[in-house]
């Protein structure tokens, strides 16, 4: 082992409890013990390997940008240059000033429908979570693998009836239809359920029912502080998800209240397509996505990580 | 560094669920009734609001597609398996299945493939390794709309980017739209570039829960790095593998924003070139308002991911019990 000899030995985390473990001691400087032959340092295939991989991570990215801050014309000039353009501005307000585009509403519903559906998903499967994992109660086994089967479950086998029953209820066009089918996940209690039967010893919770806690109490100041990472994991991934999500919004929304995906599809959909224009509104439309990746990327990271190992 | 305070030591010996002590014989029955009762309280407001938006409409789907439903009165007569029947017999359904396969196969293995080779560069000792990480995973946050209008514009016949470059190299264009293969190719190439990265790091977890000193001990027994990936690394993934072949099962034929977004008109080309089974569910119920058969499609896509799902299953199951009996 070649890290620092003066530095106490911590293992690489091997299984899913101390991965999870040391996601929750963010403050901690991690030392993981390096891989493969003792002493060695990768070769510069591995860095070109991986700079190649970057590369084509961003490249999108970069293309957005360069054809967006030009003009309807860029795309077709044999001698584009490679160099952004000074229409990115013009053309994300070319965007923002559509009408037939909605983007400003399209932003606060998206914003409004992540949100809810977020919090509303955090909520009830940390407390369904809490009780499956620590509490003992008839037909607990049978309800989680109820629960995980369907997971399997396709959105397109509930849509018919959905729409269904919005439209009866008049909440076709309305951004109440998004967000009610999403409040409640199948995933979100199994993922709560994994994290919590690690994280919190059976032992803390006997001894916060010795000192007289009801049951409830005892879930507010045991059970809730250690689900807190994997809540917050739990959250951002859920966010994300609802964000991009596309089908249900495209087929229940009005096209003059969208979520931002469906004001996207618009862009595309006129006779004429300026890809200076969709593609300014491609990136612009990404970057609330954007920024939360760059303040909570690093737990993204690890929350794949830690939900991977359960096989 | 655990967060949580190491419990008292007499706490230790009372088992769980049983008897509150003796000196509070006063609130045990209270507290008796709030621990039966309270896990049904934490799930109940879960299991409320997932049978209404979750489970009605799975059996309500079942139900629609045995009927002729009348949007205007909101109502159906029941006509048995004719939506069924119906839907197996258009010759748009057949292309839509084998698209679907092709799209999702395309996607899938080149997906899987280049997974596992960048999950073991990020598991070599590299400098800067939560940057990598965090690199693989910038697609993953991009909309898959958002990825396939930037992947569209690149795949444009006439001055998308990549025919572009193609003809700089003197390579004549491809047909990326007219042409049903190459439709594919795109497609998958968008469904790759957002999930290539979000496998990798699920991967590159297996990865690191090898144990080291297996790979110390190759190293000793004079086994290349190469020799080692494919005698230690790969076989330890394959419960691993199972897990993401499933979940890109289920997804990869669900697939939607990307063919939809391919072209402006979204309906899978002129003639059904890259025509995906939830697209032709999409037309059925919202082109052609007939919801009747829109559940009857949703119903035979169901049955499809199951079908597949306990194929891999059984194959799976067949692969690691050989596995265990070859050690």
């Amino acid at each position: 082992m070649n890290a620092m000899p003066t530095e106490p030995h911590v293992s690489e985390p091997r299984t899913e409890t101390e991965l999870i473990s040391t996601l929750s001691a963010r403050r901690r400087p991690r030392r993981l013990a390096p891989r493969g032959v003792p002493g060695s340092r990768p070769r510069w295939f591995v860095y070109g390997v991986l700079g190649v991989v970057l590369a084509s991570a961003l490249f999108p990215y970069y293309w957005s940008f360069l054809i967006g801050s030009g003009d309807s014309f860029t795309i077709r000039d044999p001698e584009m240059s490679w160099l952004p353009g000074g229409n990115f501005l013009a053309n994300a307000a070319a965007v923002v000033n559509d009408p037939a585009v909605g983007f400003w509403r399209a932003l606060g519903n998206s914003i409004l429908s992540s949100g809810l559906i977020a919090l509303s998903v955090v909520a009830f499967s940390t407390l369904a979570g809490w009780a499956f994992a620590k509490l003992r109660f008839r037909g607990s086994k049978a309800l989680l693998v109820f629960v995980v089967a369907t997971m399997a479950v396709p959105t397109q086998l509930g849509v018919v009836p959905l729409y269904i029953l919005f439209s009866e209820m008049g909440w076709t066009g309305s951004i109440g239809a998004v967000i009610v089918p999403a409040l409640t996940s199948a995933f979100g209690v199994f993922w709560m359920t994994q994290y919590m039967q690690q994280a919190v010893p059976d032992e803390l919770i006997e001894a916060a029912r010795i000192d007289g806690a009801s049951s409830f109490r005892t879930f507010l100041t045991v059970g809730l502080p250690a689900a807190r990472p994997a809540a917050a994991m739990l959250g951002m991934f859920t966010f994300v998800t609802a964000w991009n999500n596309f089908f249900w919004p495209f087929i229940v929304l009005d096209r003059s209240d969208p979520t931002l995906p469906v004001a996207l599809s618009l862009l595309q959909s006129n006779y004429f397509v300026d890809y200076s224009i969709v593609l300014a509104g491609v990136l612009l439309s990404t970057i609330p996505l954007l920024i939360l990746f760059v303040f909570a990327g690093r737990q993204l990271v690890s929350g794949i990580m830690a939900g991977a190992v359960k096989g | 560094m655990n967060t949580i305070p190491p419990p008292p030591r007499q706490a230790r010996r009372i088992a769980i669920g049983s008897r509150p002590g003796r000196s509070r014989l006063d609130r045990s029955n209270l507290s008796r009734w709030d621990l039966k009762l309270s896990p049904y309280l934490y799930i109940s407001p879960f299991f409320l609001l997932f049978f209404v938006v979750g489970l009605f409409p799975i059996v309500y789907t079942a139900v629609i597609s045995f009927m002729d439903w009348d949007l205007v009165r909101g109502r159906g007569t029941f006509i048995g398996f004719d939506q069924y029947a119906y839907v197996l017999g258009q010759p748009k359904f057949w292309v839509a299945l084998r698209n679907t396969f092709s799209i999702f196969l395309l996607s899938s293995v080149p997906q899987l493939l280049l997974a596992i080779l960048i999950a073991a560069m990020l598991d070599q000792n590299i400098r800067a390794r939560t940057f990598w990480r965090m690199g693989v995973l910038v697609p993953y946050v991009m909309a898959p709309v958002a990825v396939a209008l930037i992947f569209s514009n690149m795949f444009g016949d006439k001055y998308g980017l990549v025919n572009t470059t193609l003809d700089h190299l003197g390579i004549a264009p491809i047909p990326w739209h007219s042409n049903a293969f190459w439709s594919h190719i795109a497609i998958a190439t968008m469904v790759n570039f957002r999930w290539t990265g979000y496998n990798t790091l699920i991967l590159l977890a297996a990865m690191q829960a090898v144990p080291r000193d297996s790979y110390e001990a190759a190293t000793l027994d004079g086994a290349g790095r190469i020799r080692q990936f494919f005698a230690i690394t790969v076989p330890s993934l394959k419960p691993t593998l199972i897990f993401v072949i499933i979940t890109s099962t289920i997804g990869g034929l669900q697939i939607f924003d990307e063919p939809r977004m391919y072209d402006q008109y979204g309906t899978g080309g002129a003639n059904s070139q890259w025509l995906t089974i939830t697209l032709y569910l999409y037309d059925i119920g919202w082109g052609q308002w007939n919801f009747g058969r829109a559940a009857a499609l949703a119903w035979i896509l169901f049955i499809l991911i199951l079908l597949i799902g306990v194929i891999n299953l059984f194959v799976t199951r067949r692969v690691v019990r050989d596995e265990g009996s070859g050690r």
